[in-house]
């Protein structure tokens, strides 16, 4: 067990604290410290997507990041996603579609159908498969995650929000 | 294990070379957490590069690019000058891992991992880069086909790290191109890699560099292949030499990817590919 560091970063907004051990990865420390359960953990070795956060903007697993490594950094998880109780629209299209069986999997899917919305507002079939090829799901088969994604890139660009 | 973030890649590598237990450097992390989580390694020293100024950085010149040794993958692609000097090394890069990986993932972590797959590898050896070693007391530029020398194994000393790749600036009328095979689209990792650059004058090939991975213990450079295309406008009759050199190169292993006898015949089935793509991005008409 390595000794505990302190580290400062701004989770989904809000300036946040944690002590953990340096070699505990950044997932962990968002679950059992920071108490953000929506990121997941599947694999543990970035295959799945599970455990997907932006961290300074960028799309990573959570998992392959230390916890230490976030220091003074920026890191927004799905638990960020919705606004004043109002869900994400990439949340609500997901249920809409019925893109989702056990659950575990749409945290990760819907961090990387954002990162995606966010530098490619109109996306292809092709385009979308291969943004969240780095996410598994065991349950429902893509199909329904990509058209729920297709349609909120529609109705976002309609809407003219990102 | 003591997590470090040094200022100066000198002070990453003497932390390196003074630390007595496992030591380990720290750049995307995509490799090394793995190995952590797996309880492969069990560091006692891990050195974060990523808080060194300059680290994280591509900086372009008359002399062509220094990519910093903390760059992403996903940092490399929205590089329109890289993409556009050497479009092979980008989509090399661009084909590890998912987005999520792509995030994190380095062109000297891919090299230093050392996996005869390796896809950014083959590229970087066509397109001539070169890796900044900086030691403890002295900084050398090597030849990126002199850093690995086996699977898993690197010609660097300990100490020493890679700071940043450089690559040439891209001379008029050349291109690049990489291609690789996988049994799956994404997420899957080299059975044969190939990396074609060339330099045409007046329509013909003047100069070639031709590379293949995922055939032998490392990526190899194929020079009886670039001799073959060398002096043509890649007629029929010089692609299937090209193929021929290319097969006739291959050390293969058998494993559940693909065949001794498969990965031979695709290594010039993918060089001919790579090369029309290489002669077309360099302006030549087929």
């Amino acid at each position: 067990m390595s000794k505990s560091t302190l580290v400062s970063t701004t989770v989904n907004g809000d300036a946040v604290e944690f002590a953990c051990p340096t070699d505990e990865s950044l997932m962990t420390a968002l679950r059992d410290r920071v108490g953000l359960t929506g990121v997941k953990e599947g694999c543990g070795t970035g295959d799945c997507g599970a455990c997907s956060i932006s961290l300074d903007g960028r799309l990573v697993c959570s998992c392959i990041v230390l916890g230490v490594e976030a220091e003074g950094r920026t890191i927004e998880t799905v638990e960020g996603l919705s606004q004043n109780g109002v869900l994400h629209p990439l949340q609500q299209s997901f249920i809409d579609h019925a893109a989702l069986q056990c659950g575990i999997c749409t945290p990760g899917f819907l961090i990387a159908a954002k990162a995606l919305l966010d530098r490619n507002p109109n996306p292809n079939e092709s385009e979308i498969r291969y943004a969240l090829a780095g996410n598994l799901c065991r349950c429902t088969g893509y199909d329904k995650i990509v058209r729920a994604v297709q349609a909120t890139a529609k109705d976002m660009r309609k809407k003219g929000r990102s | 294990m003591r997590y470090e973030t040094p200022a100066s890649a000198k002070e990453a590598a003497g932390l390196l070379k003074k630390e007595k237990g496992a030591a380990f450097l720290l750049a995307g992390g995509t490799d090394l957490l793995v190995k952590l989580k797996m309880g492969i390694v069990e560091p006692d020293l891990v050195v974060d590069i990523k808080r060194i100024p300059k680290i994280s950085e591509i900086q372009s010149s008359t002399k062509g690019f220094t990519i910093g040794a903390a760059v992403s993958g996903a940092e490399l692609g929205e590089h329109a000058g890289l993409k556009k000097a050497w479009p092979g090394v980008v989509e090399a890069a661009n084909l590890i891992g998912s987005d999520q990986i792509q995030g994190r993932a380095t062109l000297p972590g891919n090299l230093c991992n050392a996996s005869p797959a390796a896809d950014s590898v083959p590229a970087l050896i066509a397109a001539g880069a070169k890796a900044v070693v900086v030691g403890p007391l002295k900084k050398r530029t090597v030849a990126v086909e002199k850093i690995v020398i086996g699977p898993g194994k690197t010609s660097l000393a300990k100490g020493e790290l890679i700071e940043a790749i450089t690559l040439p600036k891209a001379e008029p009328r050349s291109g690049d191109a990489y291609l690789r095979f996988t049994p799956r689209t994404e997420m899957d990792i080299a059975v044969v890699g190939i990396a074609i650059s060339l330099k045409l004058e007046r329509g013909v090939i003047k100069k070639a560099r031709v590379v293949l991975g995922a055939v032998a213990p490392t990526a190899i450079v194929v020079a009886a292949a670039a001799k073959a295309i060398v002096g043509s406008k890649l007629d029929d009759k010089t692609l299937d030499k090209l193929a021929a050199a290319c097969s006739a190169a291959c050390n293969p292993i058998d494993d559940k990817r693909g065949t001794i006898e498969y990965r031979v015949r695709v290594a010039g089935v993918l060089a001919k590919r790579a090369a029309k793509i290489a002669f077309q991005r360099a302006g030549g008409s087929l």
